[in-house]
This record gives C-alpha cells, structure tokens and sequence, in this order.
C-alpha cells in the first residue's frame, strides 16, 4: 500500500512538474504564438522584395529591367528559360566587345505579352503599392485624426459643421470621383496619392472624435485648464496620446482597403500611369491573352490577395490586443 | 417614425445639393470649360467664334449663376452632350441604366441568398465543417480584388471549360446565362459582408439571456435558432445594406468592365478614358442620385423592422 501511495505522490509530483513546464512553455508561446506569424512573414516577404526590387543587387536577383520590353520573349510561359536565338546573339556582340557574357534569363512566372519579366514587375510593383500606401496611409491618419480631436474637442457648431460635411463627403462613391479626378488632372502618381490619401482619412474622423467626446470631461483636463494650458496644449498633451492606440490599428486595418482600391484604379486605368508595373494594371494588361498566357494575370492577383489577407490578420491581431472595443465598428 | 425619415429625406437633399457642388467645382478646376472643344487660347478659332463658344456656355455670367443655370439643367433632365459623337447624355445613360439595375438586383439577390444563411450556419454549427466553409468564404470576399476573381472565373468557366459566356449581355432566356459570372463575382464581396456581419450578430444573441431563457423553457432548437435568435440578428446585416449596395457601385464599374457588361460602370470608365467630361458628369450625379435612394430605403426598411424607431 505504502508504495502504491508514494508512487501515486511520484506522479502527482510530475504531473505538477510537467504541468509547470507546460506552462513555462506556453507562456513562451503565448507570447509568440499569439502573433499572426504567417501573415507577419508574407508581408516581410513582400518587403524584402519591394525593397530588392532598386538595388544595385536587384539585377543580381531577377536580372531584367521590370520596364523595358524583350520582344522575342512574348508570353513566355511560366519556369522557362529567354528565347536562345536572343541570347546566342547577345553572348556573340558581348564577346566581340569585350564585355562580360550576359546570364540566359529564366522567367520564373513567366513574360508578359511585351516579353518583360513577370517576378521581376511583381517586385517593382510591390514597391509603389508599398510607397504610395505609406504616404496615403499617414497623410490620412494626421488628417483624419486632426479633424476627429478638432471636431470632438471644439463641439458646437464646429462639431456639427465637420461631421454633416463628412456626411456629403460619404455621399459621392469614392470609384467616381477618382475617375473625374483621373480626367480633369491627368493620370500621375501624385493624383493617385491625393485620392488614396482621400480615401484613407474619414474612419479616423468617427472613432476619434467618439473617444475624445469621453475624454475631454476627465479630470486631469479640467486640472489642466485649470493651471491655464491653451487648448493646443490640451489636445497635444492630453487627448491625442489617449487616441493613439484607436488611430494605429484604424490605419493597420485601412491599410489592406486602400492597397485593393489602389489596384482597382490602376486596373481601370486610372492609376500610376504605364510603363510604371502595378499589380492592378498588371491584371488588366493579361485579360487579352487569358486564353495563351493566364500567368500575366494570375500572379499578381494572387500577390494583391495575399498582401490583403496578410494586412487583414495583422490589423485584427492589433486591434484585439490595443483596442477591443473597435471589435464592433471598424 | 415620420420625424427620423424627413429629417433623412432632407438630408439626402443636401447630399445631392454637395454632390452637384463638387462636380461643378471639379469641372471649373480644370480651367476654362471652353479648353475641352478648342486648343489652348482658342488656337485655330476666330476671336469672335472664341467669345461665342464663351456666350454659347455660359461664360460670360458670374460663376454662381453659372451653378445655378447649370442645376436648372440637370433638373430637367439636360445633361449636355458628349464630346464624341455629340450624343445627348441623358440618352446615353437612359439606356444603360436598365442594364446596371438588373446586374445589381441579381448580384443583390445571390448575395444574401449566400450570405445570410452561410452566416446563421456558422454561428449555430461554431467549430464545425460549415463556420470554416464560412469563415474561409468571408476571407476571400474581403481580400480577393474582385476584377481578379472576375478575370479567373473567366479564364476558368469561359475559356477552360466553355460554359458561360465570357462577357457582354445576351438577349431573351437564353441571355441569362450570361448574368451568371458577372453577378456572382459582384455578389461575392457583399455575400462575404452579409456573412460576416450574420455571424457576429448571431453568436451575440445566441449567448443572450431571452435565448437562454427560451431553450430553458424547452422551446425546440429550430424554433430557438428561426424565431428568437435570426430575427433579431437580420438587423446588423440591413442596417448595413445601405454600405453593401454602396460597395455595389464601386462593384458595377469593376465587374463591368471585366464582363464588357453594357452598364453604367463601364460607360463611366469608357468616358474616363476618352476624357469625355460631360458624360463623367451625368454618370457622377446618377450615381449619386441611386446612393441617396438606396440609402432612403434602406432608412425605411429599418424603421419597418426595428420598432425602436419605428415609435421613437
């Protein structure tokens, strides 16, 4: 019996032990294991190409200018090496001139239908979506937050004047004024930024300025205007660090919303203009050759949807973790 | 009741009030209006046929009378004419509207006849087969550019498999299989939204006291699930029917275009790439006019079915 029973104790003591472990050990993962790792690391991917895509190194990766046409390589289908006949004269000329002998390119997702290298326009391309989304993105979120404090701080007639105007502004279908936008100032990476930036700023308005609604009865403002701050100082001090966590994940999960609208312009043929690679307009060059080359299409759909999705889950993972309460609002 | 929907019908009137506002400003920005039928500096015009073109447009007013007499136009009905083809505007929208409001209606319908019952499956079936089926559905709705799911089901549907045409509108009974794509790649972005919105609306009143207290009194399953539970969770979904068919209008000048779809999307982004002004304008302010309908029906079904407004 005596046995059985320190046996028993044995056990009990490991299960605790073991328990114990567990718990150091997800712990560990808790801390780890709560972050979006598939998205975090599709987007580092993205990064990394993006930021590949200029360097002196960029030849080294992919070995073709994303803009300048390669006739003989129309279409070229996917995982296949450049047209021989191209090379065996480019090696001969550069063998003649003494230069050194170029690579035979490989199209890993294959050409275009001018011959250019589709991996290497994805590359390109992920680095003006990446650009024009983080101007867009902070010129919306200083804007957007601006007018929220301004708007929930001030009250009134100001309030009202800011929130009714919002409401005309929600009025126009953001699609069409991009498009009249597009006629009226000719297509250009700065009127693309403008409309994107634009889009960007009116969900900041609402949250904002519901918060700053709460804090602006707390005590700490009236002690503050009490020792006789300006109401600058009041809403640099005091409100807008209170916001902050609201405006971040607003932004994250904007984020994905603006890099679909910016594909949907570019698509269009609203967007930054050719030779300029954008997925966008990468998916509507190869609806004409759906049927011989699908691949000049199909890439860089897949990289929009995959950037999306990856911006998605991180907006989500940042606004349960800094600010549940958006769960029902953005 | 009668107060919430004319204090929204007098909104939505200074809504179109804006909407013509903007478009005027925007269509002075570019300078002088008379620069989209001549050359710079009237180049290759008389100064006398210069200053009629002026005269002709109304130029020579002041701006706010220029506003003026222009919405005195729109009202009745006179958008002006295209640049190419000197078409009347008004006509050319007339017969593409039809077109966009059939596309809509469809795609409006496959949206929440997935959506809807898609979302109640998963919040009652949480953790099975069918909340991932869901939940995987509402993923690719929200991150997927639909003119790139458009293009796939082409190159799947159309050009693999041969079934369904690859764009443009058929003609009679045989014309509705040509509804099939377009339709459905429009309805997938909403019929993801649809889920979404079901399912949170319906796992928070699955947990609340009336459902408890309903199953506690024994009342059946199904009759919990239909009865007490999804009509309270149809309201999220409609307030925010009026978002959805906003999206849709972003959706029509997409799928539009993808599908050739004879509408009033594609005519909008046609009259982009010819630069032709006019007909961009009269595409905006219908646009508009359809936003701010859809929003007044949608402020009338949800006074119809939340009582809280109904009697406040």
């Amino acid at each position: 019996m005596a046995t059985e029973v320190s046996r028993g104790d044995a056990t009990a003591f490991a299960v605790v032990g073991r328990a114990q472990q567990k718990n150091r050990a997800q712990r560990f993962l808790g801390f780890v294991g709560n972050w979006p790792v598939l998205p975090v690391f599709m987007l580092s991917i993205l990064i990394v190409m993006a930021l590949l895509a200029d360097t002196p190194f960029y030849g080294g990766v992919t070995g073709f200018n994303p803009e300048l046409p390669s006739l003989s390589d129309r279409n070229a289908p996917i995982n296949s090496d450049g047209d021989l006949k191209s090379w065996e004269r480019a090696v001969s000329r550069a063998e003649k001139n003494g230069t050194p002998i170029p690579d035979r390119p490989h199209f890993w997702l294959g050409a275009d239908q001018f011959g250019r290298d589709i991996l290497t326009r994805i590359m390109k391309g992920a680095q003006i979506s990446l650009i024009i989304l983080t101007i867009a993105v902070t010129v919306g979120m200083v804007f957007g937050t601006t007018y929220g404090v301004a708007a929930g701080y001030f009250g009134g007639i100001l309030d009202e004047a800011l929130m009714r105007a919002l409401d005309v502004y929600f009025s126009i279908p953001f699609i069409l004024l991009a498009l009249v936008a597009v006629i009226v100032f000719g297509q250009s990476i700065t009127v693309m930024l403008v409309l994107l930036a634009l889009l960007a700023w009116p969900p900041f308005v609402r949250n904002v300025r519901a918060e700053v609604l709460s804090l602006k009865e707390r005590e700490y403002v009236a002690a503050s205007r009490a020792t006789g701050a300006s109401d600058v100082w009041i809403m640099w001090k005091h409100i807008v660090p209170n916001v902050i966590n609201t405006v971040i994940v607003i932004a994250t999960l904007r984020v994905g919303q603006l890099i679909l609208a910016e594909a949907i312009l570019s698509f269009l043929g609203a967007g930054v203009p050719p030779p300029t690679p954008t997925w966008g307009a990468m998916v509507a060059e190869g609806r004409d050759y759906l049927a011989s080359a699908w691949w000049i299409s199909f890439f860089p759909g897949v990289m929009i949807f995959l950037l999306v999705m990856s911006l998605n889950f991180i907006g989500d993972w940042f606004r349960d973790r800094f600010d549940p309460r958006l769960r029902n609002s953005v | 009741m009668y107060k919430f929907l004319v204090r929204r019908f007098i909104f939505s009137i200074f809504t179109l009030i804006g909407a013509t506002i903007i478009v005027f400003t925007l269509s002075r920005v570019v300078g002088d209006p008379r620069l989209l039928y001549a050359q710079e500096g009237g180049y290759g015009l008389s100064d006398q046929a210069w200053d009629d073109l002026g005269v002709m447009l109304g130029l020579d007013k002041p701006l706010i009378v220029q506003y003026f007499k222009w919405v005195g136009q729109v009202v009745t009905g006179d958008l002006g004419e295209s640049l190419l083809g000197r078409e009347e505007v008004s006509k050319l929208i007339v017969q593409k509207v039809p077109n966009t409001l059939q596309l809509g209606l469809v795609s409006w319908m496959i949206a929440t006849a997935i959506g809807i019952p898609l979302g109640v499956l998963s919040a009652v079936k949480r953790g099975s087969f069918w909340d991932y089926l869901g939940r995987g559905f509402a993923l690719l709705g929200q991150a997927a550019p639909p003119f790139w799911i458009g293009i796939m089901a082409i190159l799947f549907f159309a050009v693999r498999l041969d079934w369904l045409p690859a764009g443009g509108k058929g003609e009679g009974i045989g014309g509705l299989k040509s509804f099939i794509l377009p339709a459905a790649t429009l309805g997938l972005a909403a019929s993801a939204s649809y889920l979404r919105l079901t399912r949170s609306a319906m796992l928070e009143i699955l947990d609340s006291e009336f459902v408890k207290l309903a199953r506690a009194k024994g009342v059946g399953s199904q009759m919990v699930i239909w009865k007490h539970a999804f009509k309270n969770a149809l309201i999220p979904p409609l307030t925010l029917s009026a978002l959805i068919l906003v999206g849709f209008i972003t959706g029509t000048v997409v799928v539009e275009t993808v599908f050739t779809w004879p509408g009033l999307g594609r005519l909008a982004v046609i009259s982009t790439n010819e630069n032709d002004f006019p007909v961009m304008t009269g595409v905006v302010l219908v646009f508009a006019l359809l936003y701010v309908i859809i929003n007044l029906i949608t402020d009338l079904t949800y006074a119809i079915v939340d009582p809280r407004i109904r009697i406040g």
